[in-house]
């Protein structure tokens, strides 16, 4: 009960964004079973928002501690790239275990850069941005590798139970981390890092380590959601893949209303925030309107969101100025 | 001297990664190549400077490169559709992105809102903005675009000053004097080092913070009548990605993340070494478009690991606690005697 209530705004700004869509598009809340899948609007908006929301798992953790991560889409290229090249090589326990492996690699070098090296996150977290790209197009030499591997597509455009493998893919991870940081002290540590470092570390908590922990984390979800996304077309594209999605995983945990601060996170509302944004999107491409409102939408979103938080922020927002 | 370090290490690597490319490509000591550098990275190299001041404030403006792109648009509907002459739209478009940027700076002054995220919905605004007007790239054909392409100071050598190029090094000297010596530039100094012990100074706080983001998209807007010129086209989607490449070459000039420190010299510095490296790829042409990103990335780390050392080196712990609270800082307890 106490979870519900507390992502009472979220829930009903959901049942919102739906209803709109449900005007803009009558059919949009039906759903059929057809060749053991489920299709329809409604399931599209979780299967598109999907790359996203396992984004938005690993930057609402990040953003816990008071960091960010914009490296998530450039990982996300590096990841569909690695699996892409290899799908058709190697059995896909190989292939997920390189991808993952990498994305792990990815966030690692962050959280050294920033646990260790004391860079700020964003700046951090840019070299990867900037880099990553040049990476994954290392891998695939430019050109945009296409694969057979009907074990990899599985991942993209399968389904498990009528349900489809990227929405299956989110809640897994979701329940994933949430045993790993609700069941254990780990998500306490998190809150307690991103509140005060200086105070959790003299409280006797490794908050090197938790930081390290959680850059890592969110490699790997990025390295999963590339993998996703790679498998839902059939190949990796090191331009285009994960191209802005840092901004809407941003975006998903802000509508979360986890504090950019730190301190404090919801897993399940960071996922909810993901699906708002998908649903906004699919709504008004179904509406008619030009696509291109998409953006101005979302600019709206963040700033209303960032307006309503602001009068909470305002004590704390000095902190966030001097770095 | 540890102030001016990044600025002389920035020097140093421009002049001996161009010796390195003169002795393996000769044409690198025509004034061709070098009217080609200032003229390639005119655009950005305006941007730089508008990031330079957000950047010493203690900020970061995520929005220049969709302020670009909606300028650009925007010119070639108002010039080529709707019949405005060119100057005019060149106001017009000055005056809506100054506008724009100080109604970001007072969102971050009055909801005391992060920079990052203000200037954040603010890319995506414009972004949108511009391909609300067009999605499509338009051509503009209005006669004082094909007589500035024409005009040109020629250098000795075969080599050609461009009027961008003139533009961009104008923005450069006006930005370093508005920098370095003016009461404003010395606010922004003093708004990166501490916004706190600025405002109790009586520095009109907001006032600087809204003039220094009105004045980043204005110079960005600038950029998009540059790019514009050069390219005589409007497209939405021109100068994606350029906040992130001003950031990179801001920061290999030596200004710190942090605010408070770095210059304009600097960031002249890092924009032209990131045409270098950009020059050299294309001359090598074996390698891939892609090294440049990655070499990019790679002179970034170096140099924020320089400026880290730096700061490590000035000796100034308490400073360098103070300036980044978000961070795990020191041992745990039991280390203490």
């Amino acid at each position: 009960m106490r979870v519900l209530r507390s992502g009472a705004p979220q829930l009903l700004a959901f049942a919102a964004v739906l209803l709109a869509d449900r005007l803009a598009s009558p059919q949009f809340l039906a759903v059929h079973l057809q060749d053991g899948r489920l299709f329809g609007s409604l399931v599209d908006v979780f299967n598109r928002g999907a790359p996203v929301a396992l984004l938005s798992l690993g930057m609402v953790l990040v953003v816990a501690t008071g960091g960010i991560d914009l490296s998530v889409g450039a990982v996300m290229a590096i990841a569909g790239a690695v699996a892409a090249s290899l799908a058709d090589s190697y059995p896909l326990p190989v292939v997920l275990a390189a991808a993952l492996g990498t994305g792990l690699a990815c966030g690692l070098w962050n959280g050294f850069l920033v646990a260790s090296l004391r860079i700020q996150p964003i700046v951090a977290t840019l070299i990867l941005m900037v880099a990553g790209r040049g990476i994954a197009q290392l891998i695939t030499e430019g050109r945009i590798v296409t694969f057979a591997s009907p074990d990899l597509a599985f991942l993209g455009g399968g389904a498990l139970l009528g349900v489809p493998m990227p929405v299956v893919l989110v809640l897994v991870m979701l329940l994933l981390t949430l045993a790993l940081v609700r069941g254990s002290a780990l998500g306490l540590m998190i809150e307690a890092t991103g509140g005060n470092a200086r105070a959790s570390a003299l409280a006797g908590i490794d908050t090197r380590s938790v930081t390290v922990a959680v850059y890592a984390w969110s490699g790997l979800c990025a390295a999963l959601a590339g993998v996703v996304a790679a498998a839902d077309i059939l190949g990796a594209d090191a331009n285009n893949a994960g191209l802005w999605l840092e901004l809407d995983a941003i975006l998903a945990v802000v509508v979360a209303g986890s504090s950019l601060l730190g301190g404090r996170f919801s897993l399940w509302l960071a996922v909810l925030g993901a699906f708002i944004i998908q649903a906004m999107n699919t709504g008004i491409l179904l509406s008619g309107l030009p696509p291109e409102l998409n953006l101005v939408v979302k600019a709206a979103v963040v700033l209303a969101v960032l307006l309503v938080q602001s009068p909470r922020l305002s004590g704390l927002t000095l902190l966030l100025r001097k770095p | 001297m540890s102030r001016n370090l990044p600025v002389l290490v920035a020097a140093l690597l421009f002049a001996a990664g161009y010796s390195l490319c003169a002795t393996q490509f000769p044409a690198f000591l025509t004034t061709r190549v070098v009217g080609n550098l200032l003229t390639d990275n005119a655009f950005l190299g305006i941007v730089a400077v508008g990031t330079t001041f957000v950047i010493i404030s203690g900020g970061i403006d995520l929005s220049v490169g969709s302020v670009v792109g909606f300028t650009t648009v925007f010119l070639a509907l108002a010039i080529d559709r709707w019949g405005i002459p060119p100057l005019a739209a060149f106001g017009i478009v000055l005056g809506a992105a100054a506008l724009f940027g100080a109604a970001m700076g007072a969102l971050i002054h009055v909801f005391e809102m992060p920079p990052f995220i203000v200037t954040l919905a603010g890319m995506f605004l414009a972004r949108g903005a511009g391909f609300l007007l067009s999605t499509e790239s338009v051509p503009i054909n209005a006669p004082l675009y094909s007589a500035v392409a024409d005009l040109s100071v020629s250098l000795p050598g075969g080599g050609r000053l461009t009027l961008t190029a003139c533009v961009m090094l104008a923005v450069f000297l006006v930005g370093g004097v508005l920098l370095h010596a003016t009461r404003f530039g010395a606010t922004v100094y003093a708004l990166g080092g501490s916004r706190h012990t600025t405002g109790l100074m009586g520095v009109r706080v907001g006032r600087n913070t809204i003039a220094i983001y009105a004045l980043s998209s204005l110079l960005a807007a600038l950029a998009g009548i540059v790019f514009s010129l050069d390219t005589a086209s409007g497209t939405p989607l021109s100068a994606v990605g350029v906040e992130l490449d001003a950031i990179a070459a801001v920061v290999i000039g030596g200004t710190l993340l942090t605010g408070g420190q770095g210059g304009i010299l600097g960031t002249f510095l890092g924009v032209m070494i990131g045409g270098l490296i950009q020059t050299a790829i294309t001359f090598d042409g074996t390698l891939s478009s892609w090294w440049t990103k990655i070499a990019t990335g790679l002179l970034l780390f170096a140099f924020i690991a320089l400026q880290q050392g730096s700061v490590a080196l000035a000796g100034r712990p308490g400073r360098a606690a103070r300036l980044r609270p978000e961070q795990p800082v020191g041992r745990p307890v039991e280390a203490r005697p």
